[in-house]
This record gives C-alpha cells, structure tokens and sequence, in this order.
C-alpha cells in the first residue's frame, strides 16, 4: 500500500496534538491559583480551619434527642413537608398552561414569548430572594415560603414541560389532527401521551427539589424547619442543629424513593 | 365469554379492551389517593393570617416604591467586587465538586464498582450532599472557617458533590459495554480500562455536568453572603438589615443580570463543545 | 516473541459446560483441541453456545465447569493478575468491532498494547515508539495507513474491524479469537475482512478460531470446521468433508439450503 520511502514513514504523527484543549486546561489552573490568592484561601487559614473542624464536629456529635427539642423539630418539619406538598401542587397547576403556552410547536410564536418570559423571570431569583420579597409583602410564615416556592417550581416544571413538548414527535400529533380532532382533543390524545412520563419524572424531582427549599426558607422567615435551625445555629446549639440535619436528610432520603416509586407507576 | 352466539361461524368472545392492568390501576389510584390526601392535609393545617393576604397588594407597591430609584451609585463601591467574589466562589466550589465527586461516582457506579457496600456508601455520601442546602452547608462552613469566601467555596463544593456524583455515575453506568469489553480481553489493568475505556465515552457528559452545575452555582453563590460565606450576598444582606431598599433594588437587578449572562454563556460553550 | 510453535500455541478444551440458567445447558461437556496453527471455524444455529464457547476461551464468559488448558494453565482457573497476564496473549476480534468511538485510530491500535504498559503511561500517551512503528506497520497492513490520527467514529463498518484486527495484532498474540467478525458487515466487506485477517494470523503463525454463521466464508477461509447444535460438537473436520446432510444435522430443516 506505502510505496513512500522508509524515512516518510517515521514522520508520521500518531497523535494529534490538541492545542485549544491544552490551552484551556492549563488557563484553568492558572485562574484557580489567581481566585485562590484573590479571595485569601490560604493553606494557613485552611489549617486553621481543619482544627477549628475538629472541635466544631465534637460539638454536633452526638446529635440531641431530648423529647422537648424533638417535639419542637417536628412541628418544623411538618410544616416544611405540607410547604413543599402546597407549593409542588400548585406549581403544577400553574405551570401546565404556562408550559403549553411556550411551546413554539403549539402556539403562535408570540405567545410563546410571552410564556418562556414569565419562565425566565422565575428562575432568574434563587427561592431564597423570592421568599425575602414574599415575608416583605405577606408576612412571616409558611404562606411566603409556599408562595416563593411555587415561583421556584414554575420556573423548573414549566421550562422542562415546554422543552418536553418541543422534543416531541409531532408526526404522532399530525395524525390525531389528521382526525379531525379538536384542539383539546388533540392535546389529550397526541401530546399528552407523549409528554407525561417525562412530566411526572421532573414533578416528581421538583417535589423533592422543594422539600430540600423548603428547609431553608425559614432562615428568612418563610416557616418550617428553618427558622428552628437557624435560632438553634445562632444559639450555639450545634447538637440540636445536627439532630435536625439528619431528620432533614432523612425525609429527603425518603421522598426520593418516594418519586422514583411514583415515576415507575406512571411509567 | 361469548354473548349467546348460535350461528355456526366461531363466535367472537366480547373482548375487553382495558387501559391498565388491574395492578396497575390499583397503584395509580393509590397514588391518586395519597397525593390528594397529602395535599389537603397540608392546606388544613398551615395558618394563612388573612389580615397579611389582604395586606399583600399595598405591602408589595409600597416595597416597590422604596426600591425606586435605584441606588446605581453604590455600585462600584459596595457591588462591583462582592460580584467577582461570587464568581469565584462559583467556579472554585463547582471545581471542588468536581474533583471530589469523581471518585465518589466511580464509587456509586454498579459497573464499576462491584461491590454493593461501597454502592450503597456512596450513594449515601451523594444524597447527603445534596440533601444539605448550600445555605446550610454554608452555615456549618463559617462556624468553622468563620465567615468570608472559604466558607462559601466550600459550601458550594459540598453541595454540589451530590449533584456531580449523581449525574457522573449515571453516565458511567450508561456507557457501553463493547468497548470495555474489547479492553478487557487484551488484559489490560482497571485503571487502563478506566481510563481508554470508560473515560473517553463519559467525557461529554462530564463536561455538561460541570457547565450546567456551574449555572446553578452562580445563583447560589449569590445568596450565601446571606449568613456571611462571601459575595454579593453580604452586601444583600446588610442592605436589608439596614433597610437601605434602594441598594436592594440594585443588588437584585445586578444579580438578574448575571444569571441572564450566565445563561448565554453556558448554552454558547455548551453548543461550542457539546 | 517466545516458542512460536504449533505446541505452544494449542488450546485443549476438556469437559467444558456452561449453563446460564441452571438446569438449561449451553455448552454440554465440550472436548476439543485445537492445534497451534491454522484457522478453526465453528459454525451452528443462534443460540447454539458457539458464542459462549468462544467467550470462554478467554473468559469473558465463566464456565460451570471444565477446564481450558492454554500455555500450560487452566484458563478457567485463572484470576487477577494471572487472567490479565494470560489474555494480553489471545487477542479478539469482536462482531459489533468494539473500538472506542471518540479516540482516533492509532490510538484504539495501540490499546492492544495496554495489557503490557503501566496505567500512567497510557494515560499520557506515551508509548514505545517501537510501539508506535509496530501500530503503523499494521495498520499499513490492514490498509489504513493514513488514517492514524481519524476518530474512530468517522470509519465504516469494514474499515473499524480492520482496526479491530490491527489491535488484535498488536498484542503479538499467541491465539485469536474472532466473534462473529462479519455479522455486522455487507457480504463484499466481510470477504474483505476475512481474507486479511487470515493472511496477517498466517504470516505470523497465529491460529485462529472463529466463531461464524455464514457457511460459505467458513469453508472458503477455514482448514478445520466445529459444527455445533444444541450445545455440543456435532461435526469436526476439514471443510471438504462439510456434507449437506451434515447441515442439516447442525442447522435442522433443509429450505434453507435449497438453492435460490
């Protein structure tokens, strides 16, 4: 096959150089060693740290179990699982006509501006800011956190509900429409098929997403088991702190099941 | 099951036709159930004040209000740097993640790791991580560093451990076995088949994980600040304590921006590499 | 390169069973030997366990019970270290040619050399450049010398079992063993195929056993036929004496064989 000269064949190279890819590895190492310096993460301080580690972690363990301190966590935690529960609800609700309403196979294009629009704008804020603006404007209590969440929930469900009705095959819709059927017909029995798989996976994963939000609204007065965690932190309580910590990882760890169970009985 | 044919043709049983097999209606119903039950429980029991909800319209205009005009002064001053910081708490702590969630994925990963146990601690190790808020890994963070960027560096890093190790596991539990297969008969060690034969089909995924991790990093860190791990969120928080709403309105408004900016970024480099 | 004789090259298969589902055999007792040259085919129905012994020999596939005997050791016993030594010495041509997609040519070549070279240096890519001639001379040999540095994506079918074989090749085996290597080619190719790996495996003394359904490509390219059915040996010898009533013992019912 090679009629070149011997000499031609040990230039060949065997491997081709990647030069973009070095480039951008080597120029990651170089911003780490920069961010490192400019934020003042020294291996003193980390040190330091490690020690102060040591002793914070004696001060969680062993967790505290005092029946007055579990009665206290689980009002705490009641109230942030019917958050999570209230918030995933109607965040559904809510989302399936702003989702149907972005899709840019279904509706005119403006239309779909004005839907992808609202989306944008509630994940731009992180829940968090949401529920400051919320206990602004309702007060202190679960109502801000649900609100705030529901925000947070629209943003996630109603973007991935839109993008699941773009991925569609839309020749299964045409042939519904080739039918005759009405809209909402056509929405029932062409699209509606395809999409509520992927729809009960990501509700099922906003459920939980809220759950673990719910926990932490209360640090700025959206109610639940933050606002217990938050005083306990402040107080120095860190064994109630670590009680909490578990009971929160707990029911995470639960509802996670939870959702798989549920995608496998929709599937 | 035929209804009273006599005619000599073979008669046709009446033929049901059923949507669901009868397990799988009595585990949808059940579903049904629990959920709407799990949903009225809640509503009866949280307290909605009335007088707060009929206060909310003139308490949201009235926030409104002082929020404008916006404070555009007090940016280069107390924003500008918290911005980078947040910046950079977000992309070291996602390389954090990163690094650290690597092996706690080839951990979780059942084609990898044989071993159930160590299955079983490292999916445990990532649901711990994400089931912790970054807030709250943010608080543990500054009681031990005290308060500033570490905290919020490793924060980030730890929550995200869960998010990373997650993904990453799943997409070498995805990976196809031919290849792997092919390097197994030229007996070549683990790490070898780990690294020629896992790795380069993992690859593309592990980039996506890290950029859209990154995204949400972003918003996060943004937020930290709020209990003093660094970023633009302590200069948030001690707007509000002060009361200082215009400043407020600034901070919210520069945080918009960012994520909007992030979110170009991320789908320009993800449509580049990807 | 150690003894090249046909003796150290044999493969001697004694009492070998495998069931996947216990009660349901399918590899029932199996003796063969199989001399250190020349090219074996085992041909047989889907299903028939010529896969599952192929996979065997080189335990991709752990048998119930029997033993394996190559260079002096029991394959089936192997483990470890002694399994990855023993199988750096058989190479494999697989049927869907399992080359991984996104490293180029070259590299998926050299991967034959992975049993021999410690982790960290084929991480980075530094091999021998007395490798790196070696993976040049093959793939000159196999016809795609210039292709080095493609991804290995970009190939055809016919092209990436060629690869396939170069890295078979590369491990300077003592045996190969190849899967079904034409069921996922077009007849003009598999032809292609089959006639390079078995001039290269000639050239260097290598047996080979192939596991193949299509009869024809056996008896052109094959010196001995293992027919199997229902898990065991039903016919062994050379392709001359492969007789239309022999197939229909391997293969049951005779439409099949009707002329078009």
């Amino acid at each position: 096959m090679s009629t070149a000269a011997p000499a031609a064949t040990s230039t060949r190279e065997a491997f081709l150089p990647n030069w973009p890819r070095r480039f951008a590895f080597i120029a990651l190492a170089l911003y780490c060693l920069y961010a490192m310096s400019t934020l003042d993460i020294t291996w003193d301080r980390f040190v330091r740290g490690l020690d102060q580690g040591a002793k914070f972690l004696d001060r969680l363990w062993p967790p505290n179990f005092a029946p007055d301190k579990l009665s206290l966590m689980s009002e705490g935690l009641l109230e942030s699982v019917q958050i999570a529960i209230l918030a995933t609800a109607v965040g559904i609700v809510i989302s399936i006509p702003i989702g149907l309403m972005s899709a840019r196979n279904l509706v005119p294009v403006w239309v779909s501006w004005i839907g992808r629009v609202i989306i944008a704008i509630a994940r731009s804020f992180h829940p968090m800011i949401v529920a400051i603006l919320f206990v602004k404007a309702v007060g202190f209590g679960a109502l801000a956190g649900i609100l705030a969440l529901i925000v947070s929930s629209i943003g996630f469900i109603a973007k991935l509900f839109a993008e699941a009705i773009e991925e569609m095959n839309m020749k299964q819709v045409e042939a519904v429409r080739a039918t005759g059927a009405s809209w909402l017909n056509v929405l029932f029995m062409g699209v509606i098929p395809q999409v509520v798989a992927r729809f009960v996976g990501f509700s099922a994963y906003q459920l939980d997403s809220n759950l673990r939000n719910s926990t932490m609204v209360g640090i700025v007065g959206g109610g639940g088991i933050g606002a217990t965690l938050f005083t306990a932190y402040q107080r120095f309580d860190y064994d109630f702190v670590m009680t909490i910590l578990l009971a929160i990882i707990a029911i995470i760890m639960v509802s996670e099941l939870l959702s798989s169970w549920l995608r496998k009985v929709f599937q | 099951m035929s209804a009273g044919a006599t005619t000599p043709a073979a008669p046709m049983a009446t033929r049901i036709w059923e949507r669901f097999t009868p397990q799988q209606r009595m585990g949808r119903f059940a579903t049904y159930l629990v959920v709407v039950a799990a949903i009225v429980w809640s509503f009866r029991q949280i307290e909605i004040i009335p007088e707060f909800l009929y206060d909310a319209p003139q308490q949201s205009w009235d926030l409104f209000q002082r929020m404008w005009p916006i404070d555009w002064a007090y940016y280069p001053k107390g924003v500008h740097d918290a911005l980078i910081e947040t910046f950079h708490i977000a992309t070291l702590g996602t390389l954090l993640a990163l690094i650290l969630g690597f092996p706690i994925a080839l951990m979780a990963a059942k084609n990898i790791t044989k071993s159930t146990t160590l299955n079983w601690i490292a999916q445990f190790l990532l649901v711990a991580s994400r089931s912790v808020n970054s807030l709250i890994w943010a608080l543990l963070f500054v009681a031990i560093f005290g308060p500033g960027a570490i905290a919020g560096v490793l924060a980030i890093g730890f929550r995200s451990i869960g998010f990373v190790g997650k993904l990453l596991a799943e997409a070498f539990e995805e990976a196809r076995p031919g290849p792997i297969e092919a390097l197994t008969s030229t007996g070549a060690p683990p790490l070898s088949i780990l690294s020629k034969g896992y790795w380069p089909q993992v690859e593309p995924s592990f980039w996506s994980v890290a950029l859209f991790r990154w995204d949400i990093n972003i918003r996060e860190s943004a937020i930290l600040g709020l209990v003093g791990a660094g970023g633009i969120g302590v200069a948030l928080d001690s707007a509000l304590n002060n009361l200082y709403w215009d400043q407020v309105g600034l901070i919210l408004l520069v945080i918009f921006a960012i994520v909007i900016v992030t979110e170009f970024v991320t789908s320009y480099v993800r449509g580049k590499i990807i | 390169m150690g003894d090249t004789s046909a003796d150290a090259r044999s493969l001697v298969i004694k009492g070998l069973n495998k069931e996947y589902v216990a009660g349901k055999p399918i590899l029932r007792d199996i003796n063969l030997t199989i001399e250190g040259r020349g090219i074996t085919a085992i041909i047989g129905p889907s299903g028939t366990g010529k896969s599952t012994l192929v996979r065997c020999i080189n335990r991709l596939v752990n048998p119930t019970s029997g033993s394996i005997l190559f260079q002096g050791q029991d394959m089936a016993k192997l483990s470890g270290l002694a399994l990855r030594q023993a199988r750096r010495k058989i190479g494999m041509v697989h049927q869907e040619y399992n080359l991984v997609e996104r490293l180029s040519v070259m590299e998926n070549v050299l991967s034959g050399r992975l049993g021999y070279v410690p982790a960290w240096k084929a991480w980075l890519r530094k091999f021998d450049p007395a490798d790196i001639k070696k993976a040049f001379g093959l793939l000159d040999a196999v016809g795609l010398g210039d292709f080095a540095t493609r991804r290995a994506d970009q190939l055809s079918g016919g092209q990436r079992q060629r690869v396939g074989i170069a890295r078979a090749l590369m491990q300077d085996p003592d045996l190969i063993l190849a899967d079904e290597p034409t069921s996922s080619l077009d007849p003009k190719t598999s032809v292609e195929v089959m006639e390079i790996m078995v001039r290269l495996a000639g050239a260097r003394n290598t047996p080979v056993v192939i596991n193949i359904h299509n009869v024809d490509l056996a008896k052109r390219f094959s010196n001995r036929i293992i027919g199997m059915a229902r898990g065991t040996v039903v016919f062994d010898g050379p392709p001359g004496d492969l007789k239309d009533h022999h197939l229909a013992d391997i293969y049951g019912g005779e439409s099949w064989m009707e002329a078009a």
